[in-house]
């Protein structure tokens, strides 16, 4: 694994999702969004998941983040009175963040390398989806189906009343 | 030097807690939606993690169960979004510290 | 054929719950679809209850189980399964049709009702729970189940939610069965500690089987009297029966399927089921919880036949007589006749189904009236509905040769003739035998014979029925509602109503051929061997015994009730007050459970006044005396102490209020500090 390509990625992501997170217009943010996503679809890529890195770039830069940009359209009408961070927010935020990294450096076992593998085929991830994960394939259809007649219901409902 | 297991835990990690902080500290209700997301894809960066350098990466349970979060994540970013356009449409704000009518 | 049905065997449940499923999310307004579906899904268990019927007859003794791991733990797998043996396909084919009947009936019972589509779907539920209790081959699956069953019947009895004895009775049914539920709880529990296992066949390792009886030993005993407990709040039995009356307040298609033919006869099931449990260890087939079993039932069925005697709503004298009938049942299984007992059930089912129906068919034609003081002289005006009510009556008092009923009641007798503790269950049973006729022959002479009691009811002549017969119910109701003083027209049910009668009352008489002592096929289908046909068995001193006391029981209600009101009630005034207030225990329950919590809430408030109190004013006595305090401490101390409790209360509640701002980030960013908590935590102790 090249470590310039993981410190180039690791900077990109981090960067991108800063300026997710703190960039006071919405539109801006939604944009860094899409790149912080980028950078966690490459270091998939790095990692050896390149179906997963695909996956992560069709629905979150293909989709999710075009839905935010249609959502921030809808409801652009109101001013974006932004005011001033939420230091309690941030300080619960970091606290967690120091948990974390205390544990990770606490755990010794975690300083390993990465083992030689063979890639990893769509078509080993397609036969594992067809045969020892069906279930919960078939659920996450369902759940999927549920999800878009649910958006659907929310949005349709609330105009019907309206007129 | 190769990238070890906790340089990429460290990363999810910092993913991580940027999409807490996104979530806790702004106002608007997209942003909350955006952190969480960010969250979860810390979470997808910490399956893959574990799986490749896992002692058995032969076995794609950590790609499969990355796969159905994505899923998962999709459909939850669907509902939220349209929730949010339901609640704007309700109350005319996306501001999420003026929803408290769960006041105690 | 026959493996197919075994294994598939959770389709007989599942048919009528998917049905109830798919009822409750369709629009209330499709009343059709919903009744369609619920009888459909009932015709369809009912023809897979038969298919799973039809193997058991080739072989004696069936029993095919199929097991299978629902989920693991750890190292240990729970495991569940379900069997087809005798028993359980008797019930099924008892239950289905039954219910069949029952759904059929309801359409035509509940046609008015604006709930229509919701009482098919619990009805089906109910129908699923029920079957599900059947073919459990685990107590897990079985006690699952029979909670499912008792939620369907609380749901249905609270059915007319807007009155409130409903909800009240639906109340007091939940409670009361929850008590004996824990009971079975606790029995299971301590089942799973012994056995390891709560599959009741394992191909020799489940718990009824000899490696599990064996492991359980000597606690068997403290295990079937704890099980016993969920029969006997399932099943009405003493001193859990209070709640069974009182769930007369559902609808009477309702009273029929649950409180009558199914659901009250599923703790005598369980008996039987567990039937090994209560037996292990026995000496003479007797054993101290089958002692239990038979002291219970015999007090259950003697209390409850007397206070049936004095009962004025024709659903409760059927109510109590259902507790009655349950209780002989318990004695059969008691004394050892396992089989009578079934028979009992099974037959038990149809008719007093049929009962409930016809009294349901009463009720409808007289416009919701209960109170049999108030009606008489029915038979012509509901000539279906009193033949099959008759022959109901029949089965129920016993009467050999034709109706099941009295050929089961034999089997039962005979057992008790044979049991070596004591005679007395054997004639407090002949005695039951008397009384049950007795309130039968009441009961059918207050409802159908004489003249016509309530004047409302006499403008109909028979001439007149069939215009009433085609008359709708909802144009007599708006007549009702629309006229200042009431005109009633008692009228026969319609077709809907009537068929299952007639189907229940044909099941009643041709079950009986196949329960006489001449050819008692099923009752040597249930315990696994093959039937011999011995005509000179049917000639029995006991059988002439009975008949003789049946024919004398109905003879003296004949005597005695032939003059109405009641002589009874005027020769006896504190005997018949004593029986129509249900021996008063419903009051003493009042007077003990109750009140002794009342009694230490306030020994708690007493305790609080003047204990706690009185040390208080002590100190402040001592105080007071030292001189160091002044003499308002008393009133000031202690005022100020409870403003302060007062205060700091309201504070507390402040405080907490104020963590519920509604806001989501605040309960977010609570969520993320309880989990960074949990992760320190975590990482310290690891």
């Amino acid at each position: 694994m090249n470590s310039v390509a993981f410190l180039l990625i690791a900077i990109i992501t981090l960067a991108g999702a800063l300026a997710a997170a703190t960039l006071p217009r919405l539109i801006h943010a939604a944009l860094s969004l899409v790149v912080a996503f980028v950078g966690v679809a490459a270091s998939f890529f790095l990692l050896g998941a390149e179906f997963v890195g695909l996956v992560q770039v069709f629905v979150y830069v293909g989709a999710v983040a075009v839905l935010i940009v249609f959502t921030i359209l809808l409801t652009r009408r109101e001013v974006t009175g932004e005011r001033g961070v939420n230091w309690g927010g941030a300080i619960v935020a970091l606290a967690v963040f120091g948990g974390l990294l205390w544990t990770i450096f606490k755990t010794k076992s975690l300083a390993l390398a990465a083992p030689q593998i063979e890639p990893l085929t769509v078509k080993r991830i397609g036969e594992a989806l067809m045969t020892n994960y069906v279930w919960p394939l078939q659920c996450i259809g369902l759940v999927l189906t549920a999800a878009l007649i649910g958006a659907l219901v929310l949005v349709m409902e609330e105009k019907r009343e309206e007129r | 030097m190769t990238p070890t297991l906790q340089l990429f835990l460290i990363i999810s990690t910092a993913l991580f807690s940027i999409g807490l902080l996104a979530a806790l500290s702004r106002r608007h209700a997209i942003f909350i939606l955006i952190g969480i997301e960010l969250m979860l894809a810390a979470a997808n960066l910490n399956f893959i993690a574990f799986w490749r350098f896992s002692p058995e990466p032969h076995q794609p349970t950590g790609v499969l169960v990355a796969i159905f979060s994505i899923a998962i994540a999709a459909a939850e970013a669907a509902v939220g979004l349209a929730l949010v356009i339901a609640i704007y449409r309700h109350y005319h704000t996306t501001s999420v510290d003026k929803l408290d009518q769960l006041k105690g | 054929m026959s493996s197919w049905i075994v294994t598939n065997l959770w389709l007989i449940p599942a048919v009528p719950l998917g049905a109830s499923f798919i009822i409750l999310s369709l629009v209330n307004s499709r009343r059709r679809t919903a009744a369609a579906l619920a009888i459909i899904g009932q015709i369809v268990a009912f023809v897979f209850a038969i298919t799973a019927f039809l193997p058991t007859l080739y072989l004696p003794g069936f029993r095919a189980i199929h097991n299978f791991t629902w989920f693991t733990f750890g190292d240990q797998a729970l495991r569940i399964g379900w069997m087809l043996d005798p028993l359980a396909a008797a019930m099924m084919v008892m239950i289905t049709l039954v219910g069949l009947c029952i759904f059929v009936f309801s359409v035509g019972y509940m046609a008015d009702d604006k709930n229509f589509s919701r009482f098919f779907s619990y009805l089906s539920f109910f129908s699923g729970a029920m079957l599900g209790v059947v073919i459990a081959n685990s107590l897990l699956l079985l006690f699952v189940s029979w909670e499912l069953v008792g939620l369907a019947s609380y749901l249905l009895i609270g059915f007319w939610i807007e009155r409130p004895s409903a909800a009240a009775a639906a109340r007091k049914a939940f409670i009361t069965t929850r008590i004996g539920d824990l009971g079975f709880f606790l029995g299971m529990l301590w089942l799973y500690h012994n056995s390891g296992t709560l599959l009741f066949y394992d191909q020799g390792r489940g718990c009824l089987e000899n490696a599990g009886l064996l492991a359980i030993g000597a606690s068997a005993t403290f295990i079937a009297l704890l099980i016993f407990c969920g029969a006997v709040g399932k099943s009405g039995q003493f001193p859990l029966h209070v709640w069974l009356p009182d769930a007369m307040e559902g609808p009477t298609p309702v009273s029929a399927l649950i409180h009558a033919a199914t659901m009250v006869a599923a703790g005598v099931f369980l008996v039987a089921r567990v039937y090994p449990l209560f037996s292990l260890g026995a000496v003479n087939g007797v054993t101290p919880s089958l002692t239990v079993v038979v002291s219970v039932g015999v007090v259950t069925a003697l209390m409850a036949s007397l206070i049936a005697l004095a009962q004025f709503d024709i659903k409760r004298i059927l109510a109590y007589s259902t507790v009655s009938q349950l209780g002989l049942m318990m004695v059969s299984l008691g004394v050892g006749g396992v089989a009578a007992g079934i028979m009992h059930l099974i037959a038990h089912g149809f008719f007093k189904a049929l009962l409930f129906l016809g009294a349901g068919s009463v009720i409808h034609g007289l416009h919701h009236e209960q109170d049999i003081r108030k009606m008489g002289g029915l038979r012509w005006i509901m000539p279906v509905t009193f033949l099959t009510y008759a022959i109901g009556m029949m089965n129920l008092s016993g009467v050999p040769f034709f109706f099941s009923g009295g050929w089961t009641k034999e089997e039962i007798l005979h057992s008790t003739a044979h049991w070596r503790v004591s005679p007395l269950p054997h004639y407090l049973m002949l005695a039951g035998v008397i009384l049950t006729a007795l309130y039968m022959t009441r009961q059918i002479i207050y409802v159908f014979l004489g003249s016509a009691r309530n004047t409302d009811f006499q403008s109909v002549r028979p001439a007149e029925s069939h215009s009433a017969e085609a008359a709708t119910t909802t144009e007599n109701i708006s007549v009702v509602r629309t006229d200042q003083r009431p005109v009633f027209h008692a009228h026969e049910s319609p077709r809907v109503m009537t068929m299952p009668l007639i189907v229940l009352a044909l099941c009643s008489i041709l079950f009986a051929f196949v329960l006489t002592p001449a050819w008692p096929w099923f009752h040597a289908y249930l315990n696994g061997e093959p039937a011999r046909v011995d005509f000179t068995l049917l000639i029995q001193p006991m059988l002439f015994f009975s008949l003789a006391l049946v024919a004398g029981g109905i003879g003296l209600g004949w005597l005695i009730y032939r003059r109405i009101p009641d002589p009874l009630a005027r020769a006896r005034p504190g005997l018949f007050r004593f029986l129509e207030n249900k021996m008063w225990v419903d009051e003493f329950y009042e007077q003990t459970v109750i009140t002794f919590s009342r009694i230490l809430a306030r020994l708690a408030d007493w305790l609080d006044r003047y204990f706690w109190d009185g040390l208080v004013r002590l100190f402040a006595g001592i105080g007071q005396a030292l001189g160091v305090l002044s003499k308002g401490f008393d009133d000031h101390g202690i005022n100020a102490g409870v403003d302060e409790t007062m205060s700091g209360t309201r504070g507390f509640g402040r405080l907490i209020a104020a963590a519920h701002s509604g806001q989501i980030q605040t309960y977010l960013g609570a969520i993320a500090i309880g989990m960074l908590l949990l992760l320190v935590l975590y990482a310290w102790l690891g």
